[in-house]
């Protein structure tokens, strides 16, 4: 019954805020090394499944991450256990220098080698972080942001990132960009939950997809099966 | 001249205090966005530990301050989980009123204890060196330096070491900061550790200062600190600082050019006038505005 493969399983989830209920009874997984990607209009109750995974909001229902259950962990265990999360809007410390941005996401580790090796790393991928390294996180620009956000989240070491909306307030070009990074970080073995409301770029690199309404799963496939299928076109129109 | 240099120095010693006491405030305020209304009552409390260590331990200077220091920030951390933590999600006024209830209760206990004023013993040798006409103690000196020390350090903490940075992100957005791995509430703990047990040097020298001490003496001494944070800008560190310097030279100024009854009046009214200027503070910026 259990996949050996399947990293993240969340199993009949809800989540409530009050009386009203964001997330309702939802099931998906996510194996080893794969892009998935949870699309839906604004309010579909995507942010709030992350935030549940990553521990910030309580929940009903099972959250297992390669095999353990995440219930009783806090927010700052989820991260030790190997999950980042870039949040909605990006999270960056304004009043932070982006080389501290970067290091506040080792918290938890204790390989100083690894740590100067990861930052290498980042610095490689971005190399903008490099020049920026000493300026205030809010100085910088929304792309530069973004990838300062993402860079951040390769800092923890994590197996699994989980990327909330990377694409939101860039233009085209940068949204590209962003996505050509997310399938390059994908190929170094991270696994990723993208949720997005850009649904044709997310659903060109993703390997399979969840189409949500309403904090419901109304659709679900490959990447490919998804990209153009009408109801996906529907469920952003509430239809 | 020589009279203008005095009160100058009168005046670093007093704002050096009120400077120590603001950091508490605007250091508990920076992480939390809440005004520790306890915290003049618990420099109150640093006075009595370092009267308690030092006249039934007979312990000397250094480590008197060392434990008293200790103690106020543990009491601090213990305040902190049993009444703000439980309230951290409430709406503001409850916190508050919860801090000036806890201030209350400070008060009123020590008062059971000790109802009559204390006297703190001098703890180090007192020697007055005199230059022309102005006479410096080594007291004074002691205050000015060991609050400026103490002062650096905090810096330091704050700007070079891992907890510090985490400090700062916290004041900038603390739901962001779990999600580094970071935990929150030891960060919080460690903030009003610090804050309070500078409350606490404060009072101690203070009370090294004006030896007599009683369990009110707080409540006045801890407005003023609050003012000199407000006026530094709440929760800038080093506005916290700058702000405590200015209220004691502008209190010692007026009392030594003025009837010394006017002292608050004007301390008071400067708040006033700042906040309308500059409602943020001399160092303060607008809080940046969340989506």
């Amino acid at each position: 019954m259990t996949n050996p493969d399947l990293l993240l399983t969340v199993t009949n989830l809800s989540v409530s805020y009050d009386s009203i209920r964001a997330v309702n009874d939802i099931s998906f997984d996510v194996a080893r090394g794969e892009i998935v990607t949870l699309i839906g209009a604004n309010g579909a109750g995507k942010s709030s499944i992350l935030r549940a995974i990553s521990g910030l909001i309580p929940y009903q229902g099972g959250i297992a991450y390669a095999g353990k259950d995440l219930k009783n962990i806090a927010a700052d265990g989820i991260v030790a256990a190997g999950i980042a999360h870039v949040p909605e809007g990006r999270g960056i410390f304004g009043n932070l220098t982006v080389l501290e941005n970067l290091k506040i996401a080792t918290w938890q580790r204790k390989d100083k080698a690894k740590i100067a090796a990861d930052l290498e790393h980042v610095f490689e991928l971005f190399p903008r972080l490099f020049e920026r390294g000493k300026q205030l996180g809010g100085m910088l620009s929304g792309g530069e942001q973004q990838m300062l956000a993402v860079g951040r989240a390769l800092m923890s070491d994590s197996q699994m990132l989980l990327l909330d909306e990377p694409s939101m307030g860039l233009s085209p070009v940068l949204v590209r960009e962003i996505f050509k990074i997310i399938q390059d970080i994908n190929h170094t073995g991270k696994t990723i939950l993208l949720v997005e409301q850009n649904a044709n770029m997310s659903l060109h690199i993703a390997s399979r997809g969840y189409v949500l309404e309403t904090g419901r799963i109304v659709l679900s496939g490959t990447g490919k099966d998804l990209t153009g299928n009408p109801r996906v076109k529907e469920a952003y129109l509430g239809g | 001249m020589a009279y203008l240099f005095q009160q100058a120095l009168n005046a670093l010693q007093l704002g050096s205090i009120y400077a120590l006491i603001a950091l508490g405030y605007t250091m508990v305020y920076g992480i939390l966005t809440m005004i520790n209304f306890a915290h003049g009552d618990l420099f109150m409390v640093g006075a009595f530990f370092c009267f308690l260590l030092a006249v039934y331990l007979k312990l000397s200077f250094v480590p008197t301050l060392l434990f008293t220091i200790l103690g106020v920030a543990m009491l601090g951390v213990v305040i902190e989980r049993l009444a703000y933590k439980p309230l951290r999600n409430a709406p503001r006024v409850s916190a508050i009123i919860t801090a000036l209830g806890v201030g209350l209760f400070l008060e009123n206990f020590t008062l059971a204890l000790s109802p009559y004023p204390k006297h703190i013993p001098a703890l180090i040798e007192h020697t007055t060196w005199t230059i022309g006409t102005v006479s410096i103690s080594s007291l004074q000196i002691l205050i000015i330096v060991l609050s400026l020390v103490l002062m650096l350090i905090l810096d330091f903490i704050v700007q070079r070491t891992k907890a510090g940075m985490a400090m700062r992100a916290i004041s900038w957005d603390k739901t962001i900061v779990p999600l580094m791995g970071v935990p929150v509430n030891k960060i919080i703990s460690l903030t009003f550790a610090i804050g309070t047990g500078l409350g606490g040097a404060a009072g101690m020298m203070y009370g090294l200062a004006y030896p007599v001490i009683d369990p009110y003496m707080g409540i006045m001494v801890g407005w003023k600190a609050f003012i000199s944070a407000v006026v530094g800008g709440i929760g800038n560190i080093r506005g916290a600082m700058i702000g405590g310097f200015i209220l004691g030279a502008v209190e010692i100024m007026v009392a030594a050019f003025f009837p010394s009854t006017y002292r608050d009046f004007v301390a008071f009214t400067m708040l006033f006038i700042l906040l309308i200027v500059r409602p943020y503070g001399i160092l303060g910026k607008p809080h940046p505005q969340k989506v």
